[in-house]
């Protein structure tokens, strides 16, 4: 792929409104960062401080009100949902708080998924060479509810990495674990992140979490508290 | 590839959690219902079909009134033709001191051209294929003649002044008049016997009919030389049309529409479920969304999941609607003569994409609402998608509806009133169930806290109410009708008489015979009936204008237009009619007619028209003078057209009287007929009798098909059931945190569920109510008294099929542990 920039993700003054009963509310206020290919940041902040808001726009997720976001080189905010679900397919992994997965689908078939929506011939050997990297290669038959909360996000996280993302948003991915398991999701995460290369934006409470990133940034209100000056 | 692996797995695994249960289960119920109806008419126009071919015995069939002349028999023959003869009339049949009415038919060598006659040799032996017809001296009665007479193969009856052999059992005969109802018993003789029988005098009522067969040509040329002879009836096989099959037709579009009320309560049930299945997967569609499926994906994958669900359903419905179909014939036991041959393959097909129609229908558009679900749902659950709007809901809804109508000619009318009689039955439901609203708020303060929850939760959740409520009252009130239908009006319909109600007609009595036959009866019984006149005649013109059948869009009017009717003369007007326009007539030398109102309508004939008749090869014209309203159900004689005296004077006549006979009198009868054999009687009892045991058999079909829509409106009782199970599951869980024992929840339930049934059964007595008296007045014209088993037993059948139905569908609610509930939800 070729790299016209050294940035996978430059926002520029991104806002984000919405409509409220009690009028209009500004969640985002002229947030610009950017994010180098192979950067691990963690994004921080007290409840209601946008985070998720967020990373949902820079990963495609959802679209800003004003501003924009160049992912790969490409605006997102141009493009249509389905030209967007093809970029995450192809480009985003995501690991999330509550693991989402799909309840109805092995733990082989959820790793699977994202290669199969790329249309990847292959997806059953890679999803299990996946799942062995996790150390789940004996649970690939089970069901997320047959799973404990550690084995549930390593699927997860096994499934983020299977579709080969050029970056990975993570949130609060050790918010519904033990401190014993959250260490090890951690351990594993980042495990993987740096033998891949992958762009890492981290969402998390957790400041021991965020100190394993190379670089962290804390929202307030909306804004970023320490104006983040591109490297 | 994926696409379709992905949905069935899903499928596969919702399945398995019991998420499509019901949606399943409600599917089986239409496809059941439906199917069942579709084998069993597919089975009855098998049978009508085999019917239509065979049905005239020949090719082409010549009915008349009269004898066919000598010289018009020859001209068939010329043509190089086969002919037969048949002469077909009423008569009774004898046999020791019994005697029964029945259809008898006289046939000559050849008979029949076109098909075969099945016999027996003894009563429920082997049928075996006949190729004669009996001899001189011999008859072959039809099995219920033999059983209802009591007698044998080789026991002699008497037919008028004849007694003749009975040497076989008649089992089919192609030209049994297309009708394959069993009205009156069955006789086949030799024609050669006819006379002896001296049952056939002038003016008797006989059906003369000539069958011809041949080749194409001489058939058509044949038909067109009889189309000069005015007073003949021509039917070819284009004109076949069996009149069982408007009968049929009939219970047919019955059973349609109680298919129809049981797909749209499925229909409620699966829409219900889908709700909460799609509500269910907001989750599943956003992760899906966020590793970048599209929305179109989505809706394929759920479209797959819901047409694989469907076929799969559709499939075991028709399997069960097959198995179905023998019930509802068995229940049609007798109504069709034949062997019914296996249903063919057009009703599973007609299944099949009905049962996809219907989940497209109901269910899609609460699918669709998963295509926007917005990726953002991982990160935020709160977001979820606008809810359908209800126009698009209904609009599918009623598509689906209309679409799996019956539609039919002739049951356009039928379709209106069910879904007119449904749509009342749902505004009074909704206003049932919000005045009971009303009432249980007030109730509130007064119950213990255990109910106070159970009618908080009827009046909170007042949509769902309304459905359940709607479900399970048009479930019940569609059986309670048809019990009361069944109970109520057929068993009644003529009971509530007078007792000394006619219940015997005499038909063909001779000028001659008038005051013999009258004394006679006045000897044995005390009273001496009424004797009318009835002169057979054919109306040639109105306003000098010709009458042509074709003018006419009603068959009954085709009917009549081409046909003889009987006139008669009647000084003073009857009792039982009452003038509705013009005015009865006096001492005049005018020629008057007086016609019966709807009749008159009939044939677009107003006072004042000017008519002729022809009355053998004589005519006579007349004024209309005045229109009646005749009360039939008196039983009494009675005329569509009556003459003023003096017009139809000298005119040949046959003479025709109603008596009451009580049933230890009707030895009377078997002197009457031995004195008097071309008398014929008419046992107006066993008709009705026959009539009403028809009728009964058609509505127990269609109570069959309807116990469907009842396990329909469960259905429907427990999809809302299932809509709330989250919630009750968690509400279950807090309450018992709160210190609320396993009892308080129970008669939480209890009186919620007691209370739904309640309503539910008050709104279905009171429409099925409400329904019969409007059949009681405008169909069976009768006054009916308010049943009051219905009030009780509605509302208490209700209760019982609603409590049931909620606990066995809440179970889960009270066995989960609270704090798993409270943690899961």
């Amino acid at each position: 792929m070729e790299q016209t920039s050294k940035y996978i993700i430059r926002a520029e003054n991104l806002v984000k409104r919405v409509n409220g009963p009690a009028g209009s509310l500004t969640i985002l206020d002229n947030i610009s960062l950017a994010i180098k290919y192979g950067e691990s940041l963690a994004v921080t902040g007290v409840s209601g401080s946008g985070k998720s808001t967020l990373i949902g726009i820079l990963a495609g997720l959802d679209l800003p009100t004003s501003g924009k976001v160049i992912l790969d080189n490409m605006d997102l905010t141009r493009l249509d949902e389905a030209g967007r679900a093809k970029l995450r397919n192809r480009r985003v992994g995501f690991v999330f708080q509550s693991f989402q997965l799909l309840q109805g689908l092995t733990a082989l078939e959820n790793v699977m998924l994202p290669l199969e929506l790329a249309g990847n011939g292959a997806a059953r050997d890679m999803a299990l060479a996946h799942l062995a990297e996790v150390g789940l290669s004996d649970r690939s038959a089970h069901y997320p509810n047959q799973l404990s909360g550690g084995e549930q996000q390593r699927v997860a996280i096994a499934r983020a990495f299977a579709g080969t993302p050029l970056v990975l948003f993570a949130d609060e991915l050790t918010g519904s674990l033990d401190q014993e398991t959250a260490a090890q999701i951690v351990e594993l995460l980042f495990r993987l992140n740096s033998e891949r290369g992958t762009t890492l934006v981290l969402v998390t409470h957790d400041e021991a979490v965020a100190t394993h990133c190379s670089r962290k940034l804390t929202l307030d209100g909306g804004r970023i508290r320490q104006p983040h000056v591109p490297a | 590839m994926f696409l379709l692996r992905l949905s069935l797995t899903q499928l596969l695994r919702d399945w398995r959690a019991g998420e499509l249960r019901l949606i399943g289960l409600a599917l089986i119920i239409a496809v059941t219902s439906l199917t069942t109806v579709g084998f069993f008419t597919d089975r009855v126009n098998q049978v009508t079909e085999i019917q239509a071919t065979e049905l005239l015995a020949a090719d082409l069939v010549v009915s008349s009134a009269e004898p066919f002349g000598r010289e018009f028999i020859e001209q068939a023959r010329g043509l190089g033709l086969q002919t037969a003869l048949t002469v077909s009339f009423r008569s009774v049949v004898v046999f020791a001191d019994r005697l029964e009415l029945a259809e008898v038919k006289a046939v000559q060598s050849g008979y029949p051209l076109r098909g075969r006659l099945l016999v027996s040799e003894q009563l429920f032996s082997e049928e075996i294929v006949s190729g004669t017809i009996p001899e001189p001296g011999s008859v072959w009665p039809d099995p219920r003649l033999f059983q209802l007479l009591d007698f044998n193969v080789g026991d002699n009856v008497n037919l008028g002044a004849s007694s003749l052999h009975a040497a076989k059992v008649l089992t089919y005969e192609p030209d049994r008049g297309g009708d394959m109802f069993n009205i009156a018993p069955r006789l086949l003789m030799n024609l050669a016997d006819l006379e002896t029988t001296g049952l056939i005098r002038p003016g008797s009522r006989a059906i003369y009919r000539l069958l011809v067969s041949g080749p194409g040509e001489a058939v058509t040329g044949f038909r067109d030389l009889t189309g000069d002879y005015e007073e003949y009836d021509i039917r070819g096989i284009r004109d076949a049309r069996p009149e069982l099959r408007t009968a049929l037709d009939r219970a047919e579009q019955f059973l349609g529409l109680a298919v129809l009320v049981s797909i749209a309560l499925a229909g409620l049930a699966i829409a219900l479920s889908a709700q909460r299945y799609v509500v269910r997967h907001f989750d599943n569609c956003a992760i899906m969304r966020c590793f970048g499926a599209d929305q179109g994906m989505i809706i394929k994958i759920y479209f797959i999941q819901l047409s694989v669900l469907a076929l799969f359903c559709s499939g075991i419905g028709c399997a069960f609607g097959y198995l179905g179909q023998s019930g509802l014939t068995a229940l049609m036991q007798g109504l069709v003569t034949r062997p019914v041959p296996e249903p063919g393959l057009t009703p599973v097909l007609v299944g099949m994409a009905a049962g996809v129609v219907t989940v497209l229908g109901f269910a899609m558009p609460q699918i669709l609402r998963l295509k926007n679900v917005t990726p953002l749902r991982v990160l935020r659950r709160d977001l979820v998608p606008q809810p359908l709007s209800n126009l698009g809901i209904y609009t599918a809804a009623i598509g689906c509806l209309l679409l799996l109508a019956p539609w039919k000619s002739g049951s356009v009318d039928l379709i209106l009133y069910g879904f007119t009689g449904l749509a009342i039955t749902a505004v009074a439901s909704y206003l049932a169930t919000r005045l009971a609203i009303r009432w249980l708020n007030t109730l509130r303060s007064g119950v213990g806290v255990a109910a106070r929850f159970g009618l908080a939760n009827i009046v909170r959740r007042a949509g769902l109410s309304m459905a359940q409520i709607l479900a399970i009252s048009i479930g019940v009130m569609v059986l309670t009708l048809l019990v009361l239908i069944r109970t109520d009006l057929l068993a009644n319909w003529n009971n509530r008489l007078p007792p000394d109600t006619p219940n015997y007609f005499l038909i063909n009595i001779q000028p001659g015979e008038v005051d013999a036959v009258r004394k006679f009866i006045d000897d044995r019984t005390g009273v001496a009936p009424p004797v009318f006149p009835m002169i057979r005649a054919r109306l040639m013109t109105i306003n000098e204008r010709t009458v042509n059948p074709d003018d006419y869009t009603e068959e009954r009017a085709k009917r009549f237009a081409r046909r003889t009717f009987n006139l008669s003369i009647a000084g003073s007007l009857q009792d039982d009619n009452r003038l509705t326009a013009g005015e009865w007539w006096g001492e005049t030398g005018e020629n008057l007619f007086s016609f019966e109102e709807e009749f008159a309508a009939t044939l677009g004939i107003s006072l004042g028209d000017r008519l002729e008749f022809k009355i053998a090869d004589k005519q006579v014209a007349g004024t209309v003078s005045n229109t009646r309203w005749v009360d039939w159900d008196t039983f009494n004689v009675n005329f569509f057209v009556v003459a003023n005296p003096g017009t139809l004077d000298g005119y040949p006549a046959s003479y025709i009287t109603s008596f009451h006979l009580a049933p230890e009198d009707r030895p009377l009868l078997i002197d009457l007929v031995r004195t008097w054999p071309s008398i014929t009687v008419f046992d107006v009892d066993s008709i009705l009798r026959q009539v009403r045991g028809i009728m009964q058999q058609v509505v127990k079909a269609v109570e069959f098909v309807s116990g469907f829509t009842l396990l329909a409106g469960i259905i429907v009782l427990l999809a809302a059931l299932q809509t709330t199970h989250d919630e009750r599951r968690y509400e279950t869980a807090l309450l018992s945190t709160l210190g609320a024992g396993r009892s308080h929840v129970l008669t939480g339930l209890l009186a919620e569920f007691a209370l739904l049934g309640l309503i539910a059964g008050i709104v279905a007595a009171l429409t099925a109510t409400v329904a019969e008296m409007l059949l009681a007045e405008f169909v069976f014209h009768m006054d009916i008294m308010i049943n009051p088993w219905v009030w009780l037993i509605t509302p208490l059948l209700c209760t019982l099929v609603v409590v049931i139905g909620g606990l066995a569908g809440t179970r889960k609610v009270l066995s989960t542990p609270p704090v798993l509930a409270l943690r899961q939800y």
